[in-house]
């Protein structure tokens, strides 16, 4: 996300001349929204381009729904404004465009696979003639191919999520939502789902992955937008992200106040004989591993490492609880 | 297919596939059944000196039971319509059904409407076979046919159609089971009133037939119910309830008049009004 993007822009973006093929899949600019006393996203700008595979990330509760909705026109801001595809929130031509998997995932037991999945042909609306081949191949992506005659109502939750990542496939779109998208999956379907959001990325599709599952984030996303409490705080490349690097240490004989000492080489990552130091620089450790030892430490293992995506996120709320 | 006519047909699907109509069916041809072997009694009854009944008591007897099958049966399609509605746009909106479809580009006028239309479908289709086939099985039984009986289908119908918009509306906002009890509790207060309304008929009261009057205005089903019975009633028994004067109006089974033109214009006013406010609502809604 490039937050503090230009104003001017997205004005442009949202004007019907603005729906040129340029524009970007998804720029929002102050959106809000209020539910009576609770700010669920206080003042989301953000501009994600085509092709982009756009990582929304925070805890439960964190306002990451409430942003896919509001730019889907389920849910109307407060204030602010924003674009899909260089069309206002909520328009008909843009939803032309794009698919969506929800969080909470159900679609309608009583038909089969093959059948919801043409319902959304017929309204997404794709031409009645290739309709078969589009059920076809979008069931083959998400491993239902042979289930496609099946009742949902029949299915596991993880294929009815398999299911709907299918039918937000529907048409080819140019910007597909995807909501947790593995969170009813087992690791193989995961694995699978970041293999077909590879394969949205490799033709151009744009894809908006809201998630709390940080290794999924880390391992397909473009760029990350850390959103907590409905403020972004943080947001950028996953390099400028994770620039940080951190140092574990392995010691014993250190007591709490020993540790608390510690702390002034920066953020402890605490478990029990395992110290993780976040964003310290390597030219210190010679020195934090002597002050342990003149604790009365005993030093096992020092191992300086880059900063996963876990740690920054973890950094992050910890900060923002500051 | 505009999108409109696709969700009718998937709520037409939904009916079929959820066995709700088989389920309808099969009752139907039970109580039809069943009715047929009552009304059949009838022409068996005999007078003290053992004689049968003549025509003409015969068809009395048909009529005014008539009219009370009808009101049974007016009352389940008024009381399904109603639990059915009642969770058409909630329900889908709080199991995250409707989520995936309104990300397509379907205007929300277009699932109230469309849904309408499938379960619309449905009540018309029902009160038209089940009335029939019991009319029919009537006749068969009794050689007796109300005077009206296209009429008869229509209004009842109506009511069906008049409960199905009142649980709808309520469905954009409120839950399934409150949508549905509300809608419910309505029609017999409707109907309560209608009485009271025809009680201050009876009495020359002003008061208790403005009570009736507005009643009927907002919620039609009363009144549409008395067209029902009008249609039902035969042209003998309508002169000798009209030699009785207001004392007669007093009845929620008989009517001496049909309803008034103005009254069924409101109807189609009425119409247009709940589900104007229904796509508004659900528009307003947020998901």
């Amino acid at each position: 996300m490039r937050v503090a993007e230009v104003a001017e822009k997205t004005e442009a973006a949202v004007s019907p001349e603005g729906a040129a093929a340029g524009s970007p899949a998804i720029q929002t600019v102050d959106l809000t929204k209020r539910f009576s006393k609770t700010i669920a996203l206080a003042g989301l700008t953000m501009t994600v381009p085509r092709g982009e595979v756009f990582g929304f990330l925070g805890p439960n509760g964190a306002g990451k729904t409430t942003a896919v909705k509001l730019l889907l026109g389920l849910l109307s801001p407060t204030s602010g404004q924003g674009s899909l595809l260089g069309r206002p929130l909520g328009d008909l031509e843009a939803r032309r465009r794009i698919g969506y998997l929800p969080e909470l995932f159900r679609y309608q037991g009583w038909l089969s696979a093959a059948e919801v999945v043409a319902l959304h042909c017929e309204l997404a609306p794709i031409p009645r003639s290739s309709w078969k081949d589009e059920i076809r191949s979008v069931l083959e992506t998400v491993g239902l191919a042979d289930r496609a005659g099946d009742r949902v109502t029949t299915f596991s939750k993880g294929m009815q999520q398999r299911l709907g990542l299918g039918a937000a496939l529907v048409g080819e779109p140019e910007l597909v939502f995807l909501d947790e998208p593995t969170s009813a999956l087992d690791p193989v379907g995961r694995h699978d789902v970041r293999e077909i959001i590879r394969g949205l990325a490799s033709r151009g599709t744009a894809v908006f992955l809201n998630s709390h599952l940080l290794s999924e984030v880390e391992q397909v996303c473009d760029r990350v937008a850390v959103v907590d409490h409905g403020r972004v705080i943080a947001s950028g490349t996953m390099d400028e992200l994770l620039s940080g690097k951190s140092v574990r240490i392995r010691a014993t004989g250190l007591n709490q106040a020993d540790k608390n000492k510690l702390a002034s080489y920066g953020h402890i990552d605490d478990e029990g004989d395992q110290l993780t130091f976040a964003s310290l620089d390597v030219e210190r450790v010679p020195e934090i591993v002597a002050t342990i030892v003149s604790m009365g430490g005993r030093v096992y293992e020092v191992a300086p490492r880059h900063q996963t995506l876990e740690d920054r996120f973890l950094q992050l709320l910890e900060d923002e609880e500051k | 297919m505009p999108p409109v006519f696709v969700i009718a047909r998937l709520t037409i699907q939904e009916a079929s596939r959820r066995r709700l109509l088989l389920a309808l069916l099969i009752l139907t041809l039970l109580v039809v059944g069943f009715s047929a072997w009552g009304f059949n009694k009838i022409t068996t009854m005999t007078r003290d000196d053992g004689t049968p009944i003549p025509p003409d008591q015969v068809a009395f007897i048909t009529s005014q039971l008539l009219i009370v099958v009808t009101f049974m049966f007016s009352g389940v399609l008024a009381l399904s319509a109603a639990v059915v509605a009642g969770p058409l746009i909630s329900g889908e909106v709080e199991s995250g059904l409707l989520l995936s479809i309104l990300a397509r580009p379907v205007r929300r006028s277009e699932i109230v409407i469309g849904k309408w239309l499938g379960l619309g479908a449905l009540v018309a289709l029902y009160a038209a076979g089940a009335g029939g086939a019991e009319l029919a099985a009537v006749d068969w039984a009794t050689g007796y046919l109300p005077p009206h009986p296209d009429q008869l289908l229509v209004y009842v119908g109506l009511e069906g159609l008049i409960l199905l918009s009142l649980g709808l509306l309520l469905s954009t906002r409120l839950s399934g089971i409150t949508a549905g009890v509300i809608a419910l509790v309505s029609w017999l207060v409707g109907w309560i009133a209608g009485v009271v309304g025809d009680i201050g008929t009876g009495l020359q009261n002003e008061a208790l037939r403005n009570v009736g009057l507005i009643s009927h205005l907002v919620l039609p089903s009363d009144g549409l119910w008395r067209g029902a019975v009008y249609a039902m009633e035969p042209d003998t028994f309508i002169a000798a309830m009209r030699a009785l004067g207001p004392a007669a109006s007093a009845n929620p089974f008989a009517a001496t008049d049909p309803p008034p033109l103005t009254f069924l214009l409101w109807v189609v006013v009425w119409f247009v009004l709940v589900l104007s406010l229904s796509v508004a609502s659900f528009r307003r809604r947020e998901i």
